[in-house]
């Protein structure tokens, strides 16, 4: 391989690589929400995506939407039903132990993958085409219009995203109840209404994933928030869980490994790499790339 | 003390069910009468159960065939009578299947299962009870060979395994593609697509081309971007990707959209709607995968087989109904030429079996009990399936 040809090889991957990328710091973002401000991981966000994407596939099938319509759709449906779960799965269990509340989310991951199936049967759908590709070349590199889609759409969400949580006042109220729920409570801030609020914006935002993942690849089914929803999770604790900025370095670092990993040793270590770099962030960097040590109040 | 319990409740077992059997045998003293106007065929198949639709359809086939020979004088001056088992789809239910057929019914051969576990339950029965069994589109290697390679003296596949689709594509690559650098892109879950991609890169080496590249992935996986564009980079002239449909039809789908611009080759996995729905049909265009039986193959023994299964069953034929046809055709064949019910002397005469014409070709066992059959090319052309080209090893 010659120089020339590596490079060119090299900025392929980073294009393929941010795509995929960009779709993790959407999932992630979900949970490093939920996690900052109720320390829960919440395992049924990848199939808040997966829901997100059939809300996304019955708007452009059934209701013969366009992309922008059936992307609000989607991300208000799901918006809804995180509030429902948050409301009916996770509340109850508000002060029950961390580990009985993270077995619950596992049983709602569980009940949203096998409705699913009951509902939809477990065979890919095929998602339309609501945007046709175009493929553009330059420079020898290939990138497509889906392509530039996901990385647009997913830069103005997280802009969006960031102007809610640092300059409205419901953004403020999370950011206090993030720090210290009973000061917040204290303050007059209601506390169930503002975590409502961060499962609406987290799914929301996981929706808006699994639509874009829909039309990027062409097909969705009920499992397919399993793997994604892991490598989000992945994403979330490397960039720092509970940091919206490092939920998105960590889904683009995400991204660009598995790129390069496939790209340049094999794609069966893909995955592997993936885990591997959970394990080192845990041994040298246990709070994430970007995040602070706290010391832990006794 | 333990054991020996063990071993006089065995005993006692094997007596009760000796008793059952010679029970049977009596009871169906009879029936030896009528054996003497007509020749019993066990149709062992999946007719209940989750895989009910194959076994249907292959066993409609059989009864085709048999119906034909019925109508032609049938076979040795005798009728052919088709008695039907069901399995259920089970294997635990299969070995009672074929007892029933072989010991009750009296089988003289068996035909089924159509899959390969309950092919593989049924053959201690059949062996034991020195009756041939033939498995019409069991694809599962081993199920002709016993535990330490040796053939299974009395199982038989009308069908073709796995790993020879592999050959037939690469032999397609060669011959007719003229393709000599070719990359690999193989789902390293799966046995199916590993063994088919090792018989596939062999077979290319053979013929004087080289396989370039060989990337894996797994099944589940959506994004194959960056394995793709590594493939690309090695300047491939064809891809081969051996798997199923629902990876494939989005690996196709990024191909292009990586500018891979080769033919992409494949395996009978991929044989579904969902392809072109996935993949999208401009993408389609330039792919050929392998299968066994084309409804568009203009050899006139298909179309009359086609032309004579929708006027009997009011269906499409497929090739599982196919294949049960030809499974059925060499078996009576093997009875005219055995010119006795003898099961061994059956089981002789199939395994000898050569050149015999068949609906999807000539048939010839080779010496594990595989048939040396061809396979068909389809190429997708705007999304649908075209017969491209036939081809014999």
């Amino acid at each position: 391989m010659n120089m020339g040809s590596f490079t060119q090889q090299f900025l392929q991957q980073i294009i393929n690589g941010l795509s995929l990328g960009s779709i993790y710091s959407l999932i992630a973002l979900g949970y490093t929400m939920i996690y900052g401000i109720i320390k829960l991981i919440n395992f049924a966000h990848g199939d808040i995506y997966m829901l997100g994407a059939f809300i996304g596939f019955v708007a452009t099938t059934k209701f013969q939407m366009s992309f922008l319509p059936a992307l609000i759709l989607a991300m208000v449906g799901a918006g809804l039903a995180g509030i429902i779960i948050e409301r009916i799965a996770y509340r109850p269990m508000r002060n029950a132990p961390r580990i009985a509340v993270l077995i619950t989310a596992i049983g709602v991951s569980f009940f949203l993958e096998y409705t699913m199936i009951l509902i939809a049967t477990p065979q890919p759908r095929t998602f339309p085409a609501v945007f046709s590709p175009t493929v553009y070349h330059f420079a020898g590199l290939v990138v497509n219009n889906q392509q530039i889609l996901i990385l647009v759409s997913a830069l103005l969400l997280m802009a969006g995203l960031t102007y809610i949580v640092n300059h409205t006042k419901a953004g403020q109220a999370m950011r206090a109840v993030s720090f210290d729920p009973d000061a917040a409570r204290l303050m007059g801030i209601n506390i169930d209404r503002i975590i409502s609020m961060t499962f609406a914006l987290g799914s929301a935002l996981a929706a808006a994933a699994g639509v874009l993942v829909g039309i990027y690849y062409n097909s969705i089914d009920p499992l397919m928030g399993t793997m994604p929803g892991l490598k989000a999770f992945i994403a979330a604790v490397v960039g720092g869980i509970g940091i919206l900025p490092g939920a998105m370095m960590g889904g683009l670092i995400m991204g660009l490994v598995e790129a390069m990993v496939s790209g340049f040793f094999s794609s069966t270590f893909r995955d592997a790499a993936a885990f591997a770099i959970l394990i080192i962030i845990l041994l040298y960097k246990p709070s994430g790339l970007l995040g602070k040590n706290v010391k832990e109040k006794v | 003390m333990k054991a020996w319990k063990k071993a006089a409740s065995a005993i006692g077992v094997a007596a009760v069910m000796t008793s059952l059997f010679t029970g049977c045998g009596a009871g169906g003293g009879s029936k030896k009468a009528a054996d003497a106007k007509e020749i019993v065929v066990g149709a062992h198949f999946e007719l209940t159960g989750n895989v009910a639709n194959y076994g249907k359809s292959t066993m409609s086939g059989v009864q085709m065939a048999i119906d034909e020979a019925n109508a032609k004088g049938g076979v040795l001056g005798k009728k052919i009578k088709m008695v039907t088992g069901d399995n259920k789809s089970e294997p635990s239910e299969a070995g009672n299947t074929a007892t029933k057929l072989i010991t009750k019914d009296k089988a003289v051969v068996l035909i089924g299962p159509a899959t390969s576990g309950c092919v593989a339950a049924s053959i201690p029965i059949a062996t034991g009870n020195k009756v041939p069994l033939m498995a019409p589109v069991a694809t599962a290697p081993n199920i002709t060979l016993q535990k330490d390679g040796k053939v299974q003296p009395f199982v038989f596949r009308a069908c073709f395994i796995d790993p020879f689709q592999g050959k037939i594509m690469a032999t397609f690559a060669s011959k007719t593609l003229k393709v000599k650098n070719i990359a690999v892109f193989f789902d390293s879950s799966s046995d199916y697509s590993k063994g088919l991609a090792e018989v596939f890169g062999k077979t290319v080496e053979g013929a004087g081309g080289k396989i370039v590249a060989k990337e894996a992935f797994l099944a589940k996986d959506v994004d194959f971007k960056a394995a793709l564009t590594k493939l690309k980079a090695s300047n491939p002239d064809a891809l081969y990707v051996p798997a199923y449909y629902e990876e494939v039809s989005k690996i196709i789908k990024q191909a292009r959209e990586v500018g891979m611009n080769c033919p992409i080759l494949g395996s009978d996995g991929w044989d579904s709607p969902k392809l072109a729905e996935i993949a999208g049909k401009a993408a389609l265009n330039n792919t050929y995968f392998c299968s066994a039986y084309s409804a568009q193959d203009k050899d006139p023994k298909i179309q009359n087989f086609i032309k004579a299964y929708k006027a009997k069953f009011n269906a499409e034929p497929d090739n599982f109904s196919i294949h049960g046809y030809d499974a059925a055709l060499v078996v009576l064949e093997a009875i005219k030429r055995a010119g006795s019910t003898d099961g061994v002397k059956i089981a002789e005469e199939i395994a000898k079996m050569k050149d015999f014409p068949v609906a999807t070709g000539k048939f010839t066992v080779d010496p594990q009990h595989n048939p040396v059959s061809g396979g068909i090319i389809i190429e997708l052309k705007d999304g649908v399936q075209t017969f491209k080209e036939k081809i014999n090893l």
